[in-house]
């Protein structure tokens, strides 16, 4: 029994010949490979730190403003769940960072060989987790 | 006349000229988006550095200490450059995405307007916050 998806492959060559033409990655069955992984990660985390970049400014405003709203705003950054956001922005803070020079790095031509491309997922992993440890263990020191 | 087959011609013919003149391409802009992404990115590199190390400095500190320090107009001209940075940087990704994932032409261009919109107004009022801070 061959596969209805089959009737989706057939194509022409350039000399006129029937050819069976591969289908492009599907989505739903397609495993990404980790540079895939981490080029969309690169923007998800750029979309969530758009969301911190509102808490910031929301920061400097209430500093700028009163001490009632200074306390709201240290309030909700000291509970649980501001705790929770400021350790998953500082994680993606670090993964943008670190990521983004290796953008950088792309723009003047370097790492885009597959070696040298599947070194650096790993270190663009490491370097998130390693500053990001780091961060957490300097300010929590500081309290 | 040139040869009709020369690729050189066919160039020509293919192209009116307004966009011969223009110089752009199929997406009907130029390198500014993209340069912009870059330039603003590579100034974010040292200030993100002085901005976490600020924050954990800042992070145990009474809102009395925060005026001290946001009084200082070094500081304040680094939170300036950073927030306008930031703020543009984050502009510039998040209509890439609207483009990438909104095809419908209405939704998306008003979902971009609606991006800048936003972003103008936040980066006004952290400018506004800033300064505020800077001269008491």
């Amino acid at each position: 029994m061959p596969d209805i998806r089959e009737a989706l492959m057939v194509g022409r060559g350039s000399a006129g010949t029937p050819v069976r033409r591969p289908l492009s990655p599907h989505l739903q069955v397609y495993r990404l490979p980790l540079t895939a992984k981490l080029s969309i990660t690169h923007r998800i985390t750029g979309v969530g730190l758009a969301v911190g970049t509102l808490v910031l400014v929301w920061w400097l405003v209430a500093a700028a403003s009163s001490d009632p709203a200074y306390d709201r705003v240290s309030a909700f950054l000291r509970s649980p769940i501001g705790y929770l956001l400021l350790f998953g922005w500082s994680a993606a803070l670090w993964f943008h960072f670190c990521n983004g020079i290796r953008h950088l790095g792309w723009d003047f031509g370097y790492g885009l060989e597959l070696d040298a491309s599947r070194r650096n997922n790993r270190i663009v992993l490491v370097a998130t987790a390693v500053l990001t440890v780091l961060t957490w263990l300097i300010a929590l020191a500081a309290q | 006349m040139a040869n009709q087959n020369s690729p050189q011609a066919h160039a020509t013919m293919m192209r009116s000229m307004l966009g011969r003149a223009r110089g752009l391409g199929a997406a009907k802009s130029g390198t500014l988006h993209w340069w912009a992404q870059r330039v603003t990115a590579l100034a974010l590199v040292p200030l993100v550095l002085w901005f976490i190390v600020t924050t954990i400095q800042l992070s145990h500190q009474p809102r009395a200490a925060v005026l001290v320090w946001g009084a200082n107009p070094i500081h304040a001209a680094l939170l300036l450059g950073l927030l306008v940075a930031m703020l543009h940087h984050m502009q510039l990704g998040l209509v890439v995405v609207i483009e990438d994932y909104v095809h419908n032409a209405r939704v998306r261009m008003l979902s971009i307007l609606a991006i800048k919109a936003a972003t103008a107004s936040v980066l006004l009022a952290a400018i506004i916050a800033v300064v505020r801070l800077a001269v008491g």
